[in-house]
């Protein structure tokens, strides 16, 4: 039957693509905010380790998850300080911090190599209970996993619907309108980022507490790489971008079954969907005001004090 | 006489960058130093002791030293590619993709051209090396100055992209008989010569060589000159007559290419062959040692040998004190976050 | 939204709803305004009048709060406010439309009159936002979907959401800068009823124009500004054309002090024609419609219009850094439509713009390194791979001393020139090689009287030499006594051909101001 295969690969994406989601939503609502984050792959090194190191001396993954989460919002704030108040490039402050993750990380989950943990609990959403259950096992998810499509409903509410949501935006449009109507685009821009390093943060905790269940060095393979294309893909919106990452772990997960079947595309080249995707995209919609990065994305506000 | 007039107050604007310039490395390599002491502390080793072993084993023996050099060799290269198209103010952050595809380049002539003498197959190296770097460079070049995408979005998202297409010839095409994701060994003929037993390289006198000639041709040139022009006043310069287009394909490619001859001089004399994943970093060490020293060549070449000098310091450290060597990264971290944080002193003219 | 009982008339019975009192305001270099006097009152349409560089700009940035005065004060209901930002300034119900809106275009309508709301809630309710813009938009005629991206509307319709802005964000005091300049004919009358309406609901309205129609068909009231300070002020009752040009303009005719033409300009070839051009300028709305015009070797075409109209594009589009949407343009009886900024200085064609720093140099480089940046070919040896620094300096120095500039040190960086001096350089730099025609766009702006007369010199040597010149400024008195012949631009278009012998300032005035359209002898 063709229909277990696609239902293992759907399966197999859910669970590689929800921490590339959380990331992009975190990276979303920074960059939403005019500040790109080049160091993600660093933040969520930093914040798996950290989690899984509190997971395995205290046993309970829920206290890992809250800990990774808080990690990366303090990542995020370490990097906010560099590019916000110091005014530095956001392109090399990104890279120092993605270096700086290398190293932290290593060192905190050091001790931690090759510890098993009580990982997040798996289970089914009760309306399973009518499938067969050969199929209804391929969709056993943990809450992390469950969570994560509302959660993009939730940054999608935050920044469209709310007072603080348009700030945020228009800081990103251009800072000095921003101020122009009142608003610091320094405090705000703190804010998105600390925000932005929660969702990073869970998202990170997913790969290490719930779906890995160990801890490696660089254990988070360019996922950071590929959430900052993905935010790019789905144009910085984060309803698009649940499709957007299903389509990326998607690709990853289809290379298993090509195999099996004797098709022999190289799992490098689908590798390389994501960016070829994005690419694309940015260059179909590189004209159109809409479809384009948050206009200041990138630029340091000098602010008139 | 008006011609010595001239000269008196140029010597002061050398002057005074040369004791800027020295004060801010000072500062760099001192803080550096500080903080290694500090971070070893924290994870309970004795510092003075370290930076004795340090010392004796990079600075003090000729083979350590010539380890530094070693690595030191692609950032040059690298850090190069970065800085030529900083001059006119395009960043080029994708020196790792770059790296990567010259080396896939570089590797084809390897395996291709076996019987070939090395005098003539180096080059040839070469310039496949070159090619593959400014090719991969194009892309964003090219979209860049239509207008189209920014050029930093485009050479990240092609950075990723590029070792999976390494990963894909080696592992499908290149593969030795006895490992899957290395090819074999290249033939004596594909590989730069080294100096002295050491493993320092042809290449160390490639990174060197276009670095001065960098530094000439910026100084003295028609092109530097407008290059410069662009840098600091694009619009003006455009008004001008300066074509600002041309300038933004031919420069992006051609630092593009300098990356990939890199990855050439990294297969071809660092590896000997080819591997996936084969770079740690190059790419973007680069980036950040070209943009602390502003683009400058002098600078390039002393950045490279601190950030060396660190790794294999740590190298070391972590065989003779089990120092882990995740702290190199910390303190090449903590190094940058110092003059990320103080903007007075990574001012160079980028 | 609360309105007040509308008031009649302009008398001065009522006491000014505000009063700006004495305000002084000088830049380095600059007085911008000079013990100004301004009385607001409300239920009145106020017009600020004065050409460019008058002061009308820096008063009303001060009024919003984005500059502090050195002298004077603002006084409101008798008392004296303090007004040091934009904030404190909104707090006073006072509110601008700048001149370059300042929306966020992917943002809607309702998004952008949200973000500044000053008693918006935590969760946006854009709905009931949505029903406000509705109601106000009605009220008053500013008809705009709130739901379109700025970015879909027109310049007109953005500029109805800036209105909008303001009043839902309670100001009573609306200025609003140059608000016509974007707008069709259709649009600017629809405007002005909106600000009738608004007249008659008690707001106070200060328009900020050139355009004398919009003065004399709409304001209540007139401040004329001429170069920093108040020349007069008229009420409607007052008001005619001719008292405005007077007020806003120079009075005395200057007597040109340029020597006849050697040889009747119409004999030779033109160096420059331009046929139908039109372009399509991106981001600024100033498009050049149905260009034509001639410059001949020896004579200078002075192109006058207030800033704004066309003529630096017009400039533009012959140096090429404009592209022709339409038409044809010759260089020297070549075709020159689609040819680069490169081969056109080539040709020899010169351009001195204003704002040299910004404009024409790169200022960290070295004097003679600038002074050899339009045609560093000259300067290459091996192949381009070295500068002939003696010949760049020679080059330099004579290109100062055949103009009786003083030759500046040549080694230090272009910014640290003043900015005489470094318009000196631009113009020493573009004339230094004989071109055949030479595009002066402002060049004499913000400079200082010696460099001026020096920059005429320049132009009239060059002139004599054979060279034709197109020169656009906005110094009637310059223009006059420097050309042989005169266009006028408006809108976009030539409004005005003439010699200067035929015609005077106010004639010109009415034409600049869009008031009427005349032709001389020369067309």
């Amino acid at each position: 039957m063709a229909l277990l295969p696609l239902l293992g690969i759907l399966s197999s994406a859910i669970f590689s693509g929800t921490s590339l989601l959380y990331t992009a939503l975190g990276e979303v609502i920074n960059e939403r905010s005019g500040i790109v984050n080049l160091g993600l792959e660093g933040v969520l090194l930093v914040s798996a380790s950290s989690g899984f190191a509190v997971t395995v001396r205290t046993g309970n993954p829920y206290l890992g998850v809250f800990v990774a989460c808080i990690v990366g919002g303090l990542m995020n704030l370490l990097f906010g300080f560099l590019v916000i108040t110091r005014k530095a490039n956001q392109l090399a402050s990104g890279l120092a911090v993605m270096f700086f993750g290398f190293g932290l990380s290593a060192l905190i989950g050091n001790p931690y190599v090759g510890k098993s943990i009580n990982a997040l609990p798996r289970f089914e959403l009760p309306i399973l209970s009518n499938f067969p259950a050969l199929y209804a096992s391929l969709f056993k998810f943990d809450v992390l996993i469950y969570l994560v499509i509302p959660m993009a409903f939730i940054v999608w509410w935050l920044l469209f619907r709310t007072r603080w949501g348009l700030g945020v935006r228009a800081v990103g449009e251009n800072a000095d309108i921003a101020f122009a109507s009142g608003r610091d685009p320094r405090l705000i821009r703190y804010q998105a980022l600390f925000i932005g390093g929660l969702l990073t943060g869970i998202g990170a905790a997913h790969i290490s507490i719930a779906y890995a269940m160990n801890w490696t060095e660089y254990m988070t393979g360019g996922r950071g790489f590929i959430a900052i294309a993905l935010v790019i893909f789905s144009r910085w919106h984060p309803i698009r971008a649940i499709a957007g990452a299903l389509l990326f772990s998607t690709a990853v997960a289809v290379q298993l079954v090509l195999q099996n079947s004797g098709i022999n595309i190289s799992p490098f080249l689908l590798d390389c969907v994501p960016y070829i995707l994005t690419l694309i995209v940015l260059i179909i919609w590189g004209g159109n005001r809409k479809q384009s990065a948050p206009a200041s994305l990138g630029r340091v506000y000098e602010g008139s004090d | 006489m008006a011609q010595q007039t001239d000269i008196v107050p140029r010597k002061t604007i050398v002057q005074r960058w040369i004791e800027s310039t020295i004060a801010r490395y000072f500062y760099m390599i001192v803080l550096s130093f500080l903080l290694f002491g500090l971070l070893l502390l924290f994870i309970g080793k004795d510092p003075i002791q370290s930076y004795r072993d340090i010392f004796t084993s990079t600075l003090g023996s000729p083979y350590g030293f010539s380890e530094v050099i070693v690595s030191m060799t692609p950032v040059l290269l690298t850090g190069l590619a970065v800085a030529l198209p900083s001059k006119i103010m395009l960043i080029n952050v994708g020196a790792e993709g770059q790296l990567y595809i010259g080396a896939a380049f570089a590797t084809w002539g390897a395996l291709t051209f076996q019987a070939l003498p090395a005098w003539q197959l180096i080059p040839i190296m070469m310039l496949l090396g070159l090619l593959g770097g400014a090719l991969w460079a194009f892309i964003p070049a090219y979209l860049k100055s239509i207008g189209l995408v920014n050029e930093t979005i485009t050479s990240l998202l092609l950075n990723s992209v590029a070792p999976k297409i390494i990963g894909f010839l080696v592992f499908g095409f290149w593969h030795s008989a006895m490992d899957t994701n290395k090819t074999a060994r290249f033939v004596q003929a594909a590989r730069l010569p080294t100096f002295f037993g050491t493993r320092v390289n042809l290449g160390l006198i490639f990174g060197l060589v276009l670095l001065i000639a960098f530094w000439l041709f910026m100084k003295y040139s028609r092109w530097g000159l407008e290059m410069r022009a662009i840098g600091g006043n694009a619009q003006a310069a455009r008004r001008n007559g300066i074509p600002l287009k041309t300038y933004i394909l031919v420069v992006f490619c051609t630092g593009g290419a300098i990356a990939g001859l890199a990855g050439m001089v990294q297969a071809s004399g660092y590896y000997g062959l080819m591997l996936t994943n084969f770079s740690v970093g190059w790419g973007f060490m680069g980036f950040l040692i070209s943009w602390l020293v502003g683009g400058d060549p002098i600078g390039i070449i002393v950045m490279s040998f601190i950030v060396s000098l660190i790794y294999s310091g740590g190298n070391l450290l972590q065989i003779t004190s089990g120092v882990p060597y995740s702290i190199i990264n910390i303190l090449l971290a903590l190094t940058l976050f110092v003059v990320l944080a103080r903007p007075s002193f990574a001012k160079g003219r980028k | 939204m609360e309105t007040l009982v509308a008031h009649q008339s302009s008398k001065n019975t009522k006491p000014p709803l505000l009063s700006m009192v004495g305000i002084t305001k000088s830049f380095p270099g600059v007085v911008a305004n000079d013990s100004i006097n301004l009385d607001i009152y409300a239920s009145e349409i106020h017009a600020l009048l004065g050409e460019n560089g008058a002061g009308k700009s820096t008063l009303v940035k001060i009024l919003y709060g984005f500059y502090r005065s050195d002298k004077g004060s603002i006084v409101m209901n008798g008392n004296e406010i303090q007004i040091r930002t934009p904030s404190d300034a909104r707090q006073a119900k006072i509110g601008l439309v700048f001149q370059d809106f300042s929306l966020i275009p992917t943002f809607t309508v309702a998004e952008n009159i949200a973000l500044f709301l000053t008693n918006l809630k935590a969760i946006l309710n854009l709905h009931s936002i949505e029903n406000q813009i509705i109601e106000i938009s009605k009220r008053y005629t500013l008809d705009v979907d709130p739901h379109k991206l700025v970015s879909q509307l027109s310049l007109g319709e953005q500029q109805k959401v800036e209105i909008l802005k303001l009043l839902l964000s309670n100001a009573r005091i609306l200025i609003l800068d140059e608000p016509t300049r974007v707008l069709a004919p259709h649009e600017v009358n629809a405007l002005f009823m909106v600000l009738e309406n608004l007249k008659h609901d008690g707001y106070a309205v200060i328009l900020i124009t050139h355009k004398l129609q919009e003065v004399t068909g709409f304001a209540d009231r007139v401040t004329v500004l001429r170069k920093g300070k108040v020349s007069g002020t008229l009420i409607r009752s007052e008001l005619s054309e001719e008292k405005l040009i007077q007020l806003m303009f120079a009075k005395k005719l200057i007597s040109p002090i340029r020597q006849q033409l050697l040889r009747p300009a119409s004999e030779k070839f033109p160096v420059m024609e331009l046929r139908s051009i039109e372009t399509h300028g991106e981001g600024s709305s100033i498009h050049l419609k149905g260009i034509d015009l001639d410059i001949f070797p020896g004579e200078i075409v002075g192109v006058a219009g207030v800033s704004g109209n066309g003529q630096k594009e017009l400039g533009e589009v012959v140096l090429g850094m404009e592209r022709c949407a339409h038409g044809e343009k010759l260089l020297f009886g070549k075709d020159a439509t689609h040819w680069s900024i490169g081969k056109v200085r080539k040709n020899r064609v010169a351009y001195i713009p204003e704002n040299p720093l910004q404009m024409a140099v790169t200022g960290w480089l070295p004097v003679v390194q600038n002074m050899a940046l339009t045609r560093t070919w000259l300067y290459a040896r091996w192949w381009g791979f070295r500068l002939d620094l003696n010949k760049m300096l020679n080059d330099a120095r004579r290109a100062f001393e055949r103009l009786g500039f003083e030759v500046p040190l040549l080694f230090v960086p272009a910014m640290s020139l003043s900015g005489g001096t470094l318009q000196r350089m631009t113009i020493a730099r573009e004339l230094s090689f004989d071109p055949r025609l030479v595009i002066a766009s402002y060049l004499t702006r913000g400079l200082d009287v010696q460099s001026t007369l020096a920059a005429h010199k320049a132009l009239l040597d060059t002139r004599e030499a054979g060279a034709g010149i197109l020169l656009i400024s906005e110094d009637l008195e310059e223009l006059f006594s420097l050309s042989d012949r005169l266009i006028v631009c408006f809108e976009g278009q030539i409004v005005g051909r003439f010699k200067p012998e035929e015609t005077n300032p106010i004639e010109v005035g009415h034409l600049m101001t869009g008031s009427k359209v005349a032709y001389g002898s020369t067309d």
